[in-house]
């Protein structure tokens, strides 16, 4: 009896999720926020991603991949904030954010839930989040699926979605890249006509109406809803047994 | 290694050698008292580090000790901007967030904000390397793709768009120069002529500061001669340490002071790392009135000795 044959968690289809995110990406550099996108960008460059470029959430670029906790052994760069902020700017990036609210559009608010100038919730402040959306791709990861996260109108646009970008002008068009949002739930992108969110796949066991109940906007749904893919073995042996073998996916990913 | 106390003795000579008609560097080495008998009321106060992380908190406390206070302050925010809010000594704040890195967000900025009256510049991490880099090099502002389409330049309506004038036309974010009074910085090492040297891994954006203020103030964990032999090696002159870990140099470097554990509670690699305990309670202190008049009595009602004491006591206590 191997470990593989136990069921897939909610949680690996979400890691398997998020490293599809930086499928093809080439040789940039995958900024991974939290715990799940860390496994995806991860598993991504230990199997079809290999030319990515990970650091070790300070100033060093890691020339092999730890388990989640664990020191890096190589180093193959240095990366200090001022040369990371011009990495941002020069573009060769794929960053996973997290999102407090996130709208149909793609706006995505850290900074503060209610008015800007008294908000009712302070939150992370508008961080990286507007040059991110405006110089390199963007992907979001969002462990609770919730109303209150997938809004109508978030209260504060920091990354920048497809209509603010487009209402800015060239400038602000010119290297913008929304990629995919990835929550408990499925896997969601752009690729409507007018640039809204659109369901590409739910996680097994997920159906569409529980999607539209945490979904405070109307997020058109295939008529054929695909689910997110399964891992291979390899994959799942990668996950549970090398990357992350003490389980801490599943502390973000509610089953 | 040079010792402090005989370096420190040599400060006292500084007008003598300064005046000496030539020849002579100005010694450049004060108290923290004497850096920040310096600040006046009302200036505009840059402070390095980033987050939780080679914030000069011994400066920053001797600042709460003083009763300097209406100041603008310039910071990627950490536990520096929480304690200075905390005391009521800041009426704008020039910041792309506040952290203490291993807790996400500073309890006291945090409701600062929740409460209202703060006068925030909200700007993105980049926009705000923008303005520093404007400040140093004498230029009114820098264009930046970052900040288009955001509400950064809604609820911030000073901020302006700059067209290119050449083919591509592009409208970009002018961010203003962020101009200081003064700054304020703490590195690992420092000379008694304001060279200044980081040896953890990230150099942040002291350097920056230094050179974007008019006047700037380095605190260190030691003094050193960089010009003198040396057994250990991380302190020994340049060439033998890298040359490019002396990131402050003295040109732009009013006043040098010497305060041991003067990061702490945030980190200065590689002498120490963050404390964390420390910081956690520092945090859950911060998040009840009662719990922080506790705090503050206990640990910053007294000198930078009484405080030190005080955290050592602290963690007896806590094994």
């Amino acid at each position: 009896m191997t470990r593989t044959t136990t069921a897939v968690t909610r949680a690996e289809y979400c890691v398997i999720a998020c490293a599809e995110a930086w499928r093809g990406d080439g040789e940039v550099l995958a900024s991974p926020m939290g715990t799940v996108p860390t496994l995806g960008a991860r598993l991504a460059k230990l199997t079809f991603a290999p030319e990515l470029l990970l650091t070790d959430g300070e100033a060093l670029l890691m020339g092999d991949v730890p388990a989640l906790g664990e020191r890096s052994s190589v180093t193959e760069g240095w990366l200090p904030y001022r040369r990371h902020l011009t990495m941002v700017m020069g573009g060769r990036r794929h960053v996973m954010m997290g999102a407090s609210q996130i709208d149909r559009f793609g706006n995505q608010n850290i900074s503060c839930v209610g008015d800007w100038h008294r908000p009712a919730r302070q939150l992370l402040g508008v961080r990286g989040a507007p040059a991110n959306t405006l110089n390199n791709p963007v992907s979001y990861w969002v462990p609770r699926h919730a109303k209150r996260v997938f809004v109508e109108r978030v209260d504060m646009v920091c990354g920048v979605g497809h209509d603010r970008a487009a209402a800015a002008g060239p400038s602000a068009t010119r290297y913008h890249d929304l990629r995919r949002v990835v929550s408990n739930l499925g896997v969601f992108d752009f690729a409507t006509p007018d640039r809204s969110m659109r369901v590409v796949s739910a996680h097994p066991g997920v159906s569409a109406a529980q999607i539209h109940e945490a979904t405070s906007f109307a997020l058109p749904v295939p008529a054929a809803l695909a689910p997110t893919r399964e891992p291979t073995a390899a994959e799942l042996r990668l996950i549970r047994d090398v990357l992350d073998p003490t389980g801490l996916r599943e502390r973000e990913v509610r089953p | 290694m040079t010792d402090p106390a005989e370096v420190r003795g040599a400060g006292d000579a500084r007008a003598v050698r300064d005046g000496g008609g030539g020849g002579g560097v100005r010694d450049k080495i004060m108290t923290p008292e004497e850096v920040v008998r310096r600040l006046e009321s009302g200036m505009t106060l840059g402070i390095g580090g980033w987050g939780s992380r080679r914030k000069p908190m011994a400066l920053v406390r001797a600042l709460l000790r003083s009763d300097v206070t209406d100041l603008t302050v310039v910071a990627y925010g950490g536990p520096d901007v929480g304690l200075l809010l905390a005391a009521g000594k800041v009426r704008t704040l020039v910041t792309a967030f506040v952290t203490l890195d291993s807790i996400p967000l500073e309890p006291h900025f945090r409701a600062a904000r929740e409460r209202g009256g703060l006068d925030l510049v909200e700007l993105d991490e980049a926009m705000f390397l923008q303005g520093l880099t404007a400040a140093a090099q004498r230029l009114p502002f820098l264009p930046v793709r970052a900040g288009l389409g955001s509400d950064v330049l809604r609820v911030n309506p000073r901020l302006r768009t700059v067209t290119s004038p050449y083919e591509d036309g592009e409208k970009l974010v002018a961010v203003p120069a962020l101009r200081m009074d003064a700054a304020l910085v703490h590195l690992n090492r420092a000379d008694r002529l304001g060279n200044g040297q980081y040896l953890g891994p990230d150099p942040y954006f002291d350097d920056l500061f230094c050179e974007a203020a008019d006047t700037a103030y380095v605190s260190c964990e030691r003094l050193v001669d960089f010009g003198a032999p040396s057994d250990s090696p991380a302190d020994a002159p340049p060439p033998r340490t890298a040359p490019q870990t002396l990131l402050v140099s003295r040109h732009s470097v009013t006043g040098v002071t010497e305060t041991a554990g003067g990061a702490h509670f945030t980190s200065c690699a590689p002498d120490y790392g963050r404390d964390e305990p420390f910081q956690k309670a520092y945090a859950t202190a911060a998040a009840s009135p009662d719990g922080w008049a506790q705090f503050h009595d206990r640990f910053l009602s007294g000198s930078e000795e009484d405080y030190h004491q005080a955290v050592r006591t602290w963690h007896k206590e806590q094994r």
